[in-house]
């Protein structure tokens, strides 16, 4: 399959090069190449950036100088929905007043006529994310984790090269966000993309991260493999932030756990 | 930076709509510019005693109007606030809220049928002074009608004024064990006080821009307001210099009136918003209880007996031969007709600038100043208020009479004008709710590439038809009612209903009139009340 003429079997890499952004009185810098079909963990404390990284890779917002790169090509000019990028946020991922079906349909048309094969995908993509036969449900009907699995579903209708993903899971409950986190994994098995993963929390990131990049005071001040990031050796400024916890790796998504 | 798209339709469609509105505003101005300069020192010659007398009246009425809806409604609203829980409060204020419904000529009607020289009340009127009562035309006429509209909007907002009081300040004022004088004083005064020049200035407002109650309870050059002078030297003595002269002098004074109360922050929209009443911690004594009873039960009868007339008086003309009636038939068509397309027109307008602002909003950085555009689109629309119907119907009266046949042109007038003057209160109607969907909504359209018709139809229309069905409803219900520009522009041939009810009032038809003020009433306030209804649903 296809998609603006780039193939989308396999994840592609994003780079940010010299990317400069301010809002407001914050200003951003970013430097960084997120290499094809891995799953990054980007962590930080509030307002370090997180979120603006990822809209200037989705295309919500303009780099004021620097270009934005995937699979080299340059997106800078490129709105957002004909970017081959995907994107989960933390709420409102669902039009409240579509059915689930009307939802996951959008991602395989904005006009939501669809073909009986449309449908028959859009069935099999809420079959994959556990939601078979609830294609008539409005999202008031759904649960949170539920209404995530959606977005999820039409994540894998759209199937593009790259996914972000913003907090989606921030609001549920550990044992719940462990099956979402295990299910993106599994997503991630299947389709190979290129993910980019915002969390609050240590657990997520050593879950399902192969990648870390910790940002502070709106750059990437650090990155590595995720095992590296938490042992030892890992970077100072990341193991403050994190807390006391870092030295203690084996039990730590426990007590983590039973702090949530 | 930029966050949004590069190129919106909905900027695009907001431009269109403003140039619209441009257009009806400005060419009214021309019209008003070019009868100026036609005729510059006939415009000159009008300056004499007759202008000054009659913009001294606007004045004097607007300023008594407000003095007596505003002192009662201070006392009503803090003896309502005191009984919070009384039988049939709250079908009290419901009951306040149907003056803003009703159609200017419906209650100056009812006020007619009440105190009028045939009125209910005039016998015992007549009993009281003396002699035959001679009914209420002139400044009282005027004074009653302004009153019966702005006691219960004023009571209203003072009300509104009053909830905001926390109640842990009543908690507190219970504690310290405050009786009802250091309470009025303390409490309840500050917070009257706050909202009084807002509320005092929307109702000088209202009064200086009547123009239906001043024409038809109103008589004679001793009570003339600008508005009504300005149709009658448009329809009867045609004199275009002197209507020019008066216009310009009417728009100086909304002017003026309008940017004091800016300046003190008034909401120039009146809101129908019920207020609920919080829970009150303050007991009220014996003698308050009576006191507060009696002015209740006041504010209730004057508010109430111009409406009961209007019923009364409407069930007893004979409505089988009314509703039989050619001209009755055709005024209810065109009026529906024309209601139903001002009201369409103005939800679209209205809904093309609330995009547009957004989607500038959007598009604009964060913490730089908005444009000259976004202005334009956000309070640009309350500006059409400074610019009363009469004037803008004056300005095209002018413009076009040369040109075309004045009464042909009526129904686009009516339309545009009334769609124009709706827009304040449809935007309010709307903006919250399409503001909330655009932050739910905005970048999931994006992600996806929803946009343009694809947007309106899945996205937009589903979470506004709501809010743009109470825009619409209320705007139906001021276009359905109103008489300024139909005053100007109606014929024979093009007859509204209420434009209808003012010819048969004319000649001295009484009962057809009170039955057709029966029926533009009952269908104002359902709109009214259907608008309220869909509200209530919208927020549950």
């Amino acid at each position: 399959m296809t998609n603006n003429g780039i193939a989308v079997e396999k994840g592609l890499a994003v780079t940010l090069e010299g990317v400069l952004f301010s809002y407001g009185e914050a200003s951003f810098r970013f430097d960084a190449e997120f290499a094809a079909g891995r799953i990054t963990a980007i962590m930080g404390p509030s307002g370090s950036g997180k979120s603006t990284l990822l809209n200037l890779v989705a295309g919500f917002e303009s780099p004021g100088a620097g270009r934005v790169l995937i699979g080299g090509v340059e997106v800078g000019n490129t709105p957002p929905s004909a970017r081959p990028v995907s994107m989960v946020f933390q709420e409102n991922n669902l039009f409240a007043h579509l059915s689930v079906e009307g939802n996951v349909g959008l991602g395989r048309s904005p006009s939501l006529r669809l073909t009986a094969a449309d449908r028959q995908a859009v069935a099999e993509a809420l079959a994959r994310v556990g939601l078979a036969g609830k294609e008539m449900r409005l999202p008031r009907e759904l649960s949170g984790g539920e209404r995530q699995r959606v977005a999820l579903a039409r994540v894998l209708l759209r199937d593009r090269p790259v996914l972000l993903l913003d907090e989606p899971f921030a609001s549920l409950g550990p044992a719940l966000r462990d099956d979402m986190l295990d299910l993106v994994a599994g997503i991630h098995a299947e389709r190979r993309m290129t993910v980019l993963f915002v969390t609050h929390q240590p657990e997520d990131a050593r879950r399902i991260g192969e990648d870390m990049a910790f940002l502070d005071e709106g750059a990437i001040a650090a990155r590595g493999p995720a095992t590296d990031f938490f042992d030892r050796s890992g970077p100072d400024a990341f193991r403050r932030y994190i807390g006391d916890r870092g030295g203690r790796v084996a039990g730590s998504q426990h007590i983590a756990r039973k702090r949530t | 930076m930029q966050s949004a798209p590069r190129s919106d339709s909905r900027v695009t469609i907001g431009i269109i709509a403003l140039a619209a509105i441009i257009v009806l505003i400005g060419g009214a101005f021309a019209g008003l510019a070019l009868e100026g300069a036609r005729d510059p020192s006939g415009a000159a010659a009008a300056f004499d005693f007759y202008l000054f007398r009659v913009a001294r009246f606007t004045l004097w009425q607007a300023l008594l109007s407000t003095l007596l809806s505003v002192a009662p409604a201070l006392l009503v609203a803090r003896a309502l606030s005191r009984h919070p829980g009384f039988p049939g409060r709250r079908l009290m204020l419901q009951l306040f809220t149907v003056p803003l419904a009703l159609p200017a000529i419906v209650a100056a009607l009812g006020v007619l049928a009440l105190y009028g020289r045939a009125g209910y009340f005039a016998g015992i009127l007549g009993k009281l002074g003396g002699g035959e009562w001679p009914g209420i035309y002139g400044l009282s006429g005027i004074l009653v009608a302004h009153v019966f509209f702005n006691l219960p909007l004023a009571t209203r907002l003072f009300l509104e004024a009053l909830g905001t009081v926390p109640t842990d300040q009543w908690r507190l004022a219970s504690q310290l064990g405050m009786g009802a004088w250091p309470a009025l004083r303390l409490i309840e005064w500050p917070a009257l006080r706050a909202a009084l020049p807002g509320v005092a200035g929307l109702v000088f407002m209202l009064c200086i821009t009547s123009f239906t109650i001043v024409l038809t309870l109103g008589g004679g050059p001793a009570a003339t307001t600008l508005e009504v002078a300005i149709y009658q030297a448009l329809r009867f003595d045609f004199d275009p210099a002197r209507a020019v002269v008066l216009t310009l002098l009417q728009i100086v004074l909304t002017f003026v009136v309008v940017a004091v109360l800016t300046r003190l922050g008034a909401n120039t929209v009146g809101d129908a918003n019920l207020p609920v009443a919080p829970r009150r911690y303050l007991a009220t004594g014996k003698v308050e209880a009576v006191l507060n009873a009696g002015l209740i039960a006041l504010a209730l009868l004057f508010v109430a007996g111009p409406m009961a007339a209007t019923v009364f008086a409407g069930l007893e003309a004979d409505l089988g031969r009314l509703a039989g009636e050619d001209a009755v038939r055709r005024a209810t068509l065109t009026s529906g007709a024309l209601s139903f397309f001002s009201a369409l027109l103005s939800v679209m307008l209205s809904l093309s600038l609330i995009a547009a602002r957004r989607a500038l909003a959007l598009r604009r950085r964060v913490g730089s100043a908005m444009s000259l555009l976004e202005h334009a689109t956000d309070t640009g629309a309350g500006f059409v208020l400074v610019v009363p119907p009469i004037v803008v119907g004056a300005g095209w009266f002018l413009l076009l009479r040369d040109v075309t046949d004045i009464f042909a042109v009526a129904p686009v007038m009516v339309v545009t004008v009334n769609a124009v003057m709706a827009m304040p209160f449809a935007i309010r109607a709307v903006r919250p709710a399409y503001d909330a969907a655009s932050e739910r909504h905005e970048r999931l359209c994006l992600a996806l590439g929803i946009s343009g018709w694809n947007r309106l139809r899945l996205v937009d229309w589903p979470s506004l038809r709501r809010p743009l069905a109470i825009g619409f409803a209320f705007a139906m219900a001021l276009s359905l009612g109103d008489l300024g520009v139909i005053a100007l522009f109606g014929s024979d041939s093009v007859q509204t209903l209420p434009y209808l009810l003012l010819a048969r009032m004319s000649s001295y038809r009484t009962a057809d009139a009170a039955g057709l003020a029966l029926l533009l009433g009952l269908v104002c306030l359902m709109l009214v009340i259907v608008a309220d209804w869909l509200g209530r649903e919208a927020k549950a």
